[in-house]
């Protein structure tokens, strides 16, 4: 397993060095820069200011000094907001992005889990079609509809909970959480049915049948460890999207988190912001995956031994 | 009074093209301490009829249409859930054909075993762990504290069939309904799991429904047998009078499909004047191994063996014995690490050479391809679903340039279907509109459609029903004779290696343990392995 996990991390050092050089490159080559205003500050300003971020400088040095800056924890300081630096400002941004995305996941687990296994226990029946009927509407659905549409419910026709908001007022974390969560909860549970559908015709189940267990005994004992695997395999991949994915929810619902930073930070051009945040991003990207993969090799005993062999 | 009374048991299943009976009007007693075996072709409806006692068939689309079985006073096609649940794993229990498949490969096998004892009686987890432990040890599974442990992946399929037996036994239940238990063992390995199946039963005097396809295994284990066709007990009696006189012509069908005997003279390699005797294939020191972690597995090691023009050569062994690695490198769908494998010329063909076949490659390769065409055992994983009978056979003609106008190729297509018994009418069919037979005559068909010297056919008949075996067995033989073709009959069936092979060469861990005529192997056996697996035999 440890082994596993050090191939793994050494394979993610070249992707994440790509994905530096690539956004460092590609942000320069698009038009405009940092200091574009609407109203045109004077040339020597400018010049003052390319000089004190370097951005003089060949673009091949300052795409070497930044690499040396980030090899020391450097994330250098953020071209918009003068005073603060990068690091600060993720620093501020990510835990409410993070806590963000832990909510959505866990509303995702929770609803997409249990409509999947009610679905899968009866297949082609109405216990099938309602709860998939509103999966594939969930996926469709975009969270920038689908947030409104929860507003005008909820916070606005009932007035049960706030519109907007993190941490302010009781009840405000609910809305955003719901509905950054309800897409992914509609593909868990269209992948807890298909994997429980595979597992649940398995020869296995019908010994655990012939066993006398009952039918809840088994789908839990039996059944759900392999009908989830597909599930954990989606995990990392899921938790990434909801982390880069919740600009839209955090600017509908005014919640101060690293998704509305990134999104601004590509508006304003402010380089050192936008490379921070990806690379950010990337690393979590990997990390996840590399975690959801383990997690499925912990689940299948086959799989565990495989890997000691080796 | 009888341990369960079957009467009129029938089911039907809805299907798309309407109602099938799978079972009908189905009558049966188990007494105490007997065996009753049920043997049947595939869909005779034996595993149907057990399954629906313990009401582990699918309802929809099953249905019980009528009858009842009456077990110590319940009736179990009535009994409600709750009921049912009570009985089975407690007071019946089932061991499945396929051990791998059968116990959930996430869980120890521990887990597994104790769960219905946990289930069912009261006693602690201490308890019934020590149980399993004494248990596994009696189904012969040694150092069982430790393995208690392990997963199901980390035993091999004779020591899987000893987990479920321990499983199925754990709550010592009065009737176990063993569900082709051996077919999926290699010889040796079902003569040991039946051999232990008869011993704790009688030592633990219980009731046993042994269903089986394989007449062989029936007339082994049961006290009584039932045969079964299309749903239907064509006849049932004590088996010893059964079998020797048996009094339906589909008993007498089904058991005159068993090769029991040597070679029919006829068919016989004719040439008997050594003279004359040519080698068309040899092989030299063959050594053909895979990467497994850091090492390599040696699946076949120093094989050294000829081919003679015209004879059917049986290669005979346990799984991973490596008998397909070997027939399958012939053809260059595994490469050799070291060893010749020569093609012979023809000794009429003065211009002619010996191909080297492991050192071909491009049109080279191609070209012996045609010469040397492989038949594989599961006729419909081998054929593509989604091309017709017609497309199937006639790619081969085009790939080799033997006919490329399309009334040609209509024609020889035809004649091609005719050979191997198929009706011409069926050319636009797909596979998986036919009976298992008739998608393997269409493989041996496909095979013969480029006019192959030698065929190698791999486990060819495995996979079907005995009455069928025969059928393809003897059109096998009968192309070889009118074809004049040479055969390397791969089986791990040594009566059906017998019945068709010239010659016998025996494999075991990747080399040949012994080769001789057919006959005077199986008469007079002289290496140690080959007299086991000969004894093994039921």
């Amino acid at each position: 397993m440890i082994r596993f996990f050090i191939g793994r991390l050494a394979q993610a050092i070249p992707v994440i060095f790509i994905v530096i050089t690539a956004t460092f490159f590609m942000v320069r080559a698009a038009p405009g820069g940092p200091f574009d205003a609407e109203k045109t500050l004077p040339p020597e300003v400018i010049e003052r200011l390319n000089e004190r971020y370097n951005l003089d400088a060949a673009l091949h040095e300052q795409y070497f000094d930044y690499l040396k800056h980030i090899a020391q924890g450097d994330f250098g300081p953020s071209f918009r907001y003068t005073n603060r630096t990068v690091t600060e400002m993720i620093a501020a941004g990510l835990p409410i992005t993070f806590e963000l995305a832990i909510y959505a996941m866990i509303v995702a687990l929770v609803i997409g889990i249990s409509a999947g296994m009610i679905a899968a226990i009866k297949p082609n029946s109405p216990q099938d079609y309602i709860p998939m009927s509103l999966a594939m509407t969930g996926i469709c659905m975009p969270s920038f509809l689908l947030g409104p549409i929860l507003v005008l419910i909820f916070g606005i026709g009932f007035q049960w909970l706030p519109v907007s908001g993190w941490g302010y007022s009781p009840g405000d974390k609910i809305l955003p959480s719901i509905t950054l969560g309800s897409t992914y909860a509609a593909y868990i549970a269209r992948l807890t049915r298909g994997g429980m559908l595979e597992v649940l015709a398995q020869d296995y189940i019908r010994t655990a049948k012939a066993k006398g267990l009952a039918t809840r005994s088994i789908i839990f004992r039996h059944a759900l460890r392999g009908g989830l695997s597909p599930v954990v395999a989606f995990l990392g991949p899921a938790i990434a999207g909801l982390l880069a994915g919740s600009f839209v929810v955090e600017t509908i619902f005014q919640i101060p988190g690293l998704g509305r930073f990134y999104v601004q930070a590509a508006f304003n051009r402010d380089y050192t912001m936008i490379l921070g945040t990806t690379i950010l991003l990337s690393c979590l990207i990997v990390l996840l995956n590399m975690l959801s993969d383990m997690l499925a090799v912990w689940l299948n005993p086959r799989l565990a031994t495989s890997q000691q062999e080796q | 009074m009888s341990l369960l009374t079957v009467n009129q048991l029938s089911i039907n299943f809805s299907t798309r093209d309407g109602i099938t009976e799978a079972v009908k009007d189905v009558s049966f007693s188990v007494d105490k301490g007997e065996t009753l075996g049920i043997v049947g072709e595939s869909g005779s409806g034996k595993s149907v009829s057990c399954y629906s006692l313990l009401g582990l068939i699918p309802m929809p689309p099953g249905e019980i249409a009528s009858g009842t079985a009456i077990f110590d006073g319940t009736d179990l096609l009535q009994a409600s859930e709750d009921k049912m649940r009570k009985i089975r794993g407690k007071r019946i229990s089932m061991i499945f054909q396929d051990p791998m498949t059968s116990l959930n490969p996430y869980m120890r096998i521990g887990a597994q075993i104790i769960e219905p004892l946990l289930l069912h009686n009261k006693i602690s987890k201490a308890e019934a762990k020590a149980k399993a432990i004494s248990l596994l040890e009696e189904v012969g599974i040694s150092d069982a504290a430790s393995r208690y442990q392990q997963y199901p992946h980390e035993f091999s399929g004779g020591m899987r069939q000893r987990v479920m037996i321990a499983m199925a036994l754990i709550t010592e239940p009065d009737l176990l309904i063993a569900d082709e238990p051996t077919t999926a063992l290699d010889v040796t390995i079902q003569a040991q799991i039946l051999e232990l199946i008869h011993e704790l039963q009688q030592r633990r005097n219980i009731a046993v429904i042994f269903i089986s396809h394989d007449l062989d295994v029936v007339k082994h284990m049961a006290d009584r047998t039932i045969v079964m066709e299309r749903g239907r007990i064509v006849e049932q009696g004590i088996t010893s009078q059964l079998f020797d006189a048996p009094q339906q012509e589909y008993t007498k069908q089904l058991l005159a499909s068993i090769p029991t005997s040597a070679k029919p003279e006829q068919y016989r390699f004719a040439n008997s004047d050594s003279n004359k005797e040519q080698n068309f294939l040899s092989l030299n020191d063959i050594r053909i191994s895979f990467p497994n972690g850091k090492k390599r597995f040696v699946a076949v090691n120093n094989v050294s063996l000829n081919v003679k023009q015209g004879e059917i050569l049986g290669l005979v062994g346990e799984s991973g014995c490596g008998k397909t690695t070997l027939s399958q490198s012939i053809v260059k769908l595994v490469n050799i690490e070291q060893g010749q494998i020569v093609l012979h010329a023809a000794s009429d063909n003065q211009q002619a050479q010996d191909q080297q076949l492991h050192n071909l490659q491009g049109e080279a390769l191609k070209a012996t391809r045609k010469d040397v065409q492989m038949i594989f055992q599961d006729p419909y994983a081998s054929l593509n679903p989604r091309m017709t009978v017609f497309n199937t056979l006639a790619e081969p003609l085009k790939i080799h340039k033997i006919a490329s106008k399309a009334d040609d190729i209509q024609a020889r297509v035809l004649t091609l279907m005719q050979d191997v018994g198929l009706e011409a009418r069926w050319a636009n069919k797909y596979p998986h509109e036919f009976s298992g037979g008739q998608r393997q005559r269409i493989a041996i068909a496909r095979a013969l459609a480029v006019e192959p010297k030698m065929i190698i056919a791999d486990e060819p008949v495995s996979a079907l029903d005995v009455t069928i075996q025969a059928q393809i067995l003897k059109l096998l033989l009968d192309l070889c004779q009118q074809r004049q073709l040479t055969m390397i009959f791969i089986s791990h069936d040594l009566a059906v290696v017998r019945y068709i092979a010239d010659r016998t060469a025996v494999m075991k861990n990747g080399q040949i343990v012994e080769i001789n005529n057919t006959e005077t192997l199986y008469q007079n056996p002289s290496d140690d392995y080959t007299r086991r697996l000969l004894a093994a035999r039921m």
